[in-house]
């Protein structure tokens, strides 16, 4: 692999960047892999990448429908924390704050990581009452959690001037979480997939997965694609939103719903907030770009949904709430709005883990999977070479939901 | 904004209704009679198509009323469905 640096950079300059090595290969598709991966996302990357490099299982092939990169890896908020609030949660999201911190180095590719923290502003006494629980528990677990005046709080975030004394939800305080972080998602993906294929992994772009194959010892045997049959005694799923799509044509149901969730930016604009701002209570949160824009989330859609587009009455719910609490983002333009195809578990909590069908792997139930993108990827890596369950990811395997033995996370996200 | 056609009031705007989850999801007659598994799915394993999808409303900014609809996931359009008293 080419190390880019300052010294390749310049050596490049000098014969005007017409010598850049390609960041992948493509190879012709084979017809045997040790192990497939269906999804070249983050999750699915990061897992080829984890595979190589802990376990030295290299002969593997990431097949994506699209293009690589395109899928909820591009359609993100870009928050990378670990206020959690379960015992089983918290561990596993400090490791993959801790695997973000280094990851810049790991993959010898630019995240433009941002640690710049996050605060939760709130406005009830309720999910005041909340978070100081999760503050408690997140302080077993080595992760950080500090709550703020109102003073404070205003003074960290001076275009906050709603939420007064007069208002229908005054600020009570807020939480500040100084392990938060951004950073580019999609050179999230292109690091981990320039590292995988530099250790051998093989990517198949418009590599569209169509079933799954059974074997006669009903292991799974392969997948057919739009390109042929490839076989594998091991596959892993991580297609986030369409999971259920593919399980379901070997007849495995899971307990998944696919649902939008919806983002928006605003025009660029001058540096206004440099912090992570979550408002909890009313259901927006807000995150500046390194190009000025305001990166506006909202809630979920109501209902089952597998589009990517959102609904204008989903946008003016977080639009409305956003204002109550910034008056003077009334003016902001919105630029670009988009969204994701989310496949939430039961208990909001992810699904890393083995299933009743032998050889088949899922990584799926993620809510804000951008953050889990290296642990999920790590453990799940973990789990495809040993066959056994990494310990982060033993509490979120399939068999929990037949001991209804729930890790309930609905609340920690932006779930209302 | 979906425009869901309620029965008593017409074509009305979505954000008059609460979505209410999937429809006709029967619960087992004798719940201790049944395995553990298909007591699990039942109470966890939704229908999750991509495709047509039955699922409950409640028009609460308007009539009140609970109604059934099939939409589909994909286009987010409404298809008919055959009415059998449900």
């Amino acid at each position: 692999m080419q190390r880019y640096s300052l010294w390749s950079l310049a050596r490049n300059a000098l014969s005007h960047h017409q010598n850049w090595q390609r960041a992948w290969r493509s190879p012709p598709l084979k017809a045997e892999y040790d192990v497939i991966i269906i999804g070249a996302g983050g999750h699915g990357l990061a897992t080829a990448h984890y595979l190589a490099r802990n376990h030295g299982i290299t002969h593997v092939a990431v097949l994506e429908r699209g293009a690589l990169g395109t899928g909820n890896i591009a359609r993100n908020t870009v928050t990378i924390r670990s206020n959690y609030l379960r015992d089983e949660s918290i561990p596993f999201y400090v490791k993959t704050v801790a695997l973000f911190d280094e990851l810049t180095k790991e993959l010898n590719f630019n995240l433009m990581y941002s640690k710049r923290s996050m605060i939760d502003v709130v406005q009830t006494s309720p999910k005041m009452r909340d978070l100081r629980r999760r503050m408690l528990n997140m302080y077993n677990h080595g992760s950080t959690y500090e709550p703020l005046s109102v003073e404070e709080l205003r003074r960290r975030i001076p275009s906050l001037t709603g939420g007064g004394p007069d208002s229908r939800l005054p600020i009570l305080g807020g939480m500040l979480h100084p392990d938060a972080a951004t950073c580019r998602h999609d050179a999230v993906a292109w690091g981990f997939a320039r590292s995988a294929d530099d250790q051998g992994v093989e990517m198949h772009q418009n590599t569209a997965v169509t079933a799954l194959l059974r074997g006669p010892d009903g292991r799974i045997c392969g997948v057919e694609t739009n390109r042929g049959t490839v076989r594998a005694a091991k596959v892993a799923v991580v297609v986030s939103g369409h999971t259920t799509t593919i399980t379901e044509t070997i007849g495995l149901r899971l307990p998944i719903k696919t649902i939008n969730l919806t983002a928006f930016v605003s025009e660029p604009v001058k540096p206004l907030i440099d912090v992570i701002v979550n408002c909890p209570d009313i259901g927006v949160y807000i995150i500046q770009s390194d190009r000025g824009e305001l990166i506006i989330g909202g809630a979920n859609d109501l209902g089952q949904s597998f589009r990517r587009d959102i609904k204008q009455s989903v946008f003016e719910d977080a639009v409305v709430a956003m204002l109550e609490l910034f008056p003077a983002f009334k003016r902001l333009k919105l630029m670009r709005q988009w969204g994701g195809t989310l496949d939430i578990s039961h208990d909001a909590s992810p699904i890393v883990s083995k299933t009743p069908i032998g050889g088949l792997y899922v990584s799926a139930g993620w809510w804000g999977g951008f953050k889990a993108v290296p642990a999920g990827g790590y453990t799940l890596a973990h789990l495809i070479a040993k066959d056994e369950p990494h310990p982060l990811i033993e509490p979120f395997s399939l068999e929990r939901f037949r001991h209804l033995d729930f890790v309930l996370e609905a609340g920690t996200t932006t779930a209302r | 904004m979906l425009l869901i056609s309620c029965p008593h009031c017409g074509q009305r705007n979505e954000s008059e209704f609460i979505h209410g989850g999937p429809a006709r999801m029967r619960r087992p007659q004798d719940p201790s009679a049944l395995a553990d598994e298909a007591w699990v799915d039942y109470l966890t394993v939704p229908a999750n198509p991509l495709g047509p999808i039955d699922e409950k409303w409640w028009h609460a900014r308007g009539c009140g009323a609970w109604i059934v609809l099939r939409r589909d996931t994909m286009t987010h359009r409404f298809l008919p469905r055959s009415n059998d008293g449900s």
